[in-house]
């Protein structure tokens, strides 16, 4: 079953699948009852959710969503996987309440085969978090502003650290707006390419009192920098591990010597540290990743004996004989359940930030082709027999509408800029929604044209759902 | 999973119940040599190499695929069995450039004697097959074995089909389709000595459906299907196994965790391949983890294609 949505309405099917559930008496009460919180205003908030007003936003016929609602709640085990379609919205986090809510509503989470899944777009996005790469969190996922676990690392590394949450990175460019931030320290990311609102981000990172980039290549960020610190692939020119989206951390290896300058991130580092004061020694990957068994619990039984012996392991895996968990939140299941129950929480549908108006009357929203990755630091290098390039792919009845042929290179404009590029005929879209990929900024920048209205709980920027018009050029 | 007794060349021998025999066999320490088997696939039971004797049964049975039965009287090493493994080899190596089967695919080789050349001149380069089309029959000379030798179809820097080496096992076409990737790019055209392996209507591979994850390259036993990397090397002479090394590490570019091996050849990846046995993709990957990996390595960097 493919239901056609329309961008930024998930909210609104999956409220209308809970209405639908309930309705039709297809609910998990003895879970609802005993592992969950709130399902009587869920229920009433859901309510005036039917099906046809469920169609009348989504654009997915009654008929579908009422398919979807029962196949979903019947099911012995279903998963609900998403990516950066639910996420990447002025409220991404609110997207994923709504599908949490539905695992609650049939107990599909916590079991075997039955969960709610993120899948990760990055090999070590998860890996990012689980090292503390998150602006309130510590290693292992341990809260910055609680006293008694911060002050675990200050001990550990004899030094105080800052005791209050630091930016995500939408209010990191909100704060260089401001003035408040003047120094970035940019390692293995392109945002002057990758953000929403390229030009402001690009504008912003001009004005900085210093950028530092390290990265593998030269890229349009590190052309701002005053610093660029050349850096060894993570994956192949240097040891260390990965944790993928089922939270198993795998190691990576060093196959191939890095280009003469090119050091490993922990190198850099360990030498920027040392310039500033503080010598750290030169740890190899494992002694570091034994320095955060020691102050990570959920990783405390993953040596790298084990990692090689096991094929990696997935957190947490809290001593050397713990397996790891298969999965998450089977705890919900115990009778009665450990910890915590988990919380119904009501979500409404609001539309996207960029309206669709008769000015701008094409949704647009921007993705990755299987081929390319990101913004094509790395699979531009590779010659691909698959690569489309940067398009802009419209749905036939639009091309014809416009006045326009395949591959004639039209302008795309939106509240925030304008790009050209050529028209690809798409099929699978529908009148009235684009896509373009990210992965061709030098051809087409497509970011130029995304709205960087976030959400204010993850900080992710609504790159899913921009309006725009398309026009003839020459016209 | 109860055992299943068994007589195996003259001795008794225990293989669990619902055991292949090659597994049985193996089970017992006996190795059997295959061409078209993958452990870790269904067996596409084509290349008829494994072939045992069974008593009781009139043909001789293949490992891969028969299963283990109580009481079962098998010969893995009888002068039949070995006479027919050498038969099926040379009539193999007669037709297809088995050049590139794998080293203990070569070592059983050596162990038959075997000798393609054993009925008459071999291998005819120029063979019709060059020119001709799946499903297309000409009439052979009888002069010569008829051979499938043909120029390799090199469509693009990924990889390259060089289907003069192909014994047409499927496990290709499997793992195109439902093996693996779903993408069904490819499938047997044409009849007996003239079915080949190809696209839709033989259009090139970039225009066709193929996704280029190079599944296909994964499970080629005889080296028919293979990285342009590997290719070009072999073909200049340069591809050097003693100087390779291979080191396993994980993808760069999803979370899915794929594990990834590197064939390291003086500094420089020339192959990548993954694991058939590991659980998070069983050897399965895309084209970025099979082919991008050209953005590592000592050759000097600044920018970004």
């Amino acid at each position: 079953m493919w239901l056609g949505i329309d961008v930024g309405s998930d909210i609104a099917l999956a409220n209308a699948v809970g209405r639908e559930i309930i309705a039709a008496g297809l609910t998990n009460d003895e879970f609802i009852r005993s592992a969950t919180t709130g399902f009587d205003q869920y229920q009433e908030s859901v309510e005036p959710w039917t099906l046809e007003r469920g169609e009348a936003v989504t654009g997915v016929p009654a008929e579908g969503i009422r398919e979807l609602a029962h196949a979903y709640a019947k099911a012995g085990t279903a998963q609900l996987c998403w990516t950066l379609g639910i996420t990447e919205h002025h409220n991404g986090s609110d997207n994923v309440f709504a599908l949490i809510n539905l695992a609650l509503l049939t107990g599909h989470v916590g079991r075997y085969g039955s969960g709610l899944v993120p899948i990760r777009g990055q090999n070590n996005v998860q890996g990012g978090g689980d090292m503390g790469a998150l602006p309130n969190k510590l290693p292992g996922f341990q809260d910055v502003e609680n006293d008694e676990l911060r002050s675990k690392f200050e001990l550990a590394w004899g030094s105080p650290l800052p005791a209050k949450n630091g930016w995500n990175i939408s209010q990191m460019f909100d704060a260089m707006e401001q003035g408040d931030l003047r120094s970035l320290y940019v390692i293995g990311e392109n945002p002057a390419q990758s953000e929403a609102q390229a030009e402001r981000v690009r504008d912003l990172l001009r004005g900085l009192d210093s950028l530092i980039v390290q990265d593998l290549y030269l890229t349009k960020t590190a052309e701002l920098a005053d610093v660029v610190l050349p850096a060894a692939a993570s994956w192949a020119e240097a040891d260390g591990t990965v944790t993928s989206s089922e939270r198993r951390v795998q190691r990576v290896r060093k196959a191939v010597e890095a280009p003469e300058g090119a050091r490993a991130d922990t190198d850099i580092l360990s030498a920027v540290a040392s310039r500033l004061g503080t010598d750290l020694g030169e740890p190899s990957a494992e002694e570091i990743w034994n320095e955060l068994r020691k102050l990570s619990p959920m990783h405390a039984g993953m040596s790298y004996a084990r990692l090689e012996a096991e094929g990696g392991l997935q957190w947490p895996c809290r001593s050397e004989d713990d397996p790891g968990d298969l999965f998450l939140h089977g705890r919900l299941w115990a009778n009665p359940p450990e910890g915590p129950l988990a919380p119904f929480v009501p979500v409404e549908h609001v539309a996207p930030v960029d309206e669709l108006t008769e000015e701008y009357p094409i949704r647009l929203t921007t993705g990755r082709h299987l081929e390319s990755y990101n913004t094509g630091v790395q699979t531009g290098q590779m010659s691909s027999p698959k690569r489309l390039g940067g398009t802009i792919d419209l749905d036939p009845h639009d091309v014809r509408n416009l006045g326009v042929e395949a591959g004639e290179v039209v302008r795309v404009i939106s509240r925030r800029g304008a790009v050209e590029a050529p028209v690809r005929v798409d099929r699978n879209l529908r009148p009235g929604l684009a896509f373009m990929a990210f992965h061709f900024p030098e051809e087409v920048d497509v970011n130029v044209l995304t709205i960087d209205a976030w959400d204010p709980r993850s900080g992710t920027a609504e790159f899913k759902a921009s309006a725009i018009r398309v026009e003839k050029i020459g016209a | 999973m109860s055992g299943l007794e068994f007589i195996l060349d003259g001795e008794r021998a225990v293989a669990p119940a619902g055991s292949t025999l090659i597994r049985a066999l193996s089970a017992n320490g006996v190795e059997t040599p295959t061409l078209c088997y993958l452990e870790h696939t269904s067996a596409p039971n084509v290349c008829r190499v494994c072939v045992v004797e069974v008593e009781g049964s009139r043909p001789l049975v293949p490992a891969c695929s028969r299963l283990l039965e109580e009481g079962m009287v098998v010969s893995s090493d009888s002068s039949r069995v070995r006479h027919a493994r050498k038969l099926v080899f040379e009539m193999l190596a007669s037709s297809v450039d088995l050049s590139l089967v794998s080293e203990e695919t070569g070592a059983w080789m050596r162990e038959y004697d075997v000798d393609p050349g054993r009925f008459g001149p071999t291998l005819r380069t120029d063979g019709p097959a060059a020119s001709m089309r799946p499903g297309h029959h000409e009439r052979p000379d009888g002069l010569s074995f008829a051979s499938v030798a043909q120029p390799p179809l090199i469509q693009d820097d990924l990889y390259v089909r060089d289907y003069a080496k192909c014994i047409l096992c499927y496990q290709c076409v499997n793992a195109c389709g439902p093996e693996a990737q779903n993408t069904f790019a490819i499938s047997v055209a044409g009849r007996g000595f003239e079915a080949r392996i190809s696209t839709e209507f033989e259009i090139g591979l970039p225009d066709s459906a193929c996704v280029y994850c190079g599944n296909c390259i994964a499970v080629c036993p005889t080296g028919a299907l293979i990285p342009r990397t590997e290719f070009d090397l072999r073909a200049s002479g340069g591809w050097a196994a003693d100087r390779q090394s291979v080191t396993r590490t994980v993808c760069p570019y999803c979370g899915v965790g794929c594990n990834l091996e590197l064939t390291v050849q003086d500094g420089a990846i020339v192959r990548v391949d993954s694991p058939l046995d590991h659980d998070v993709t069983s050897g399965n990957l895309c084209i970025k983890g099979r082919f991008g990996f050209s953005h590592v390595g000592a050759q000097p960097r600044s920018e970004p294609a």
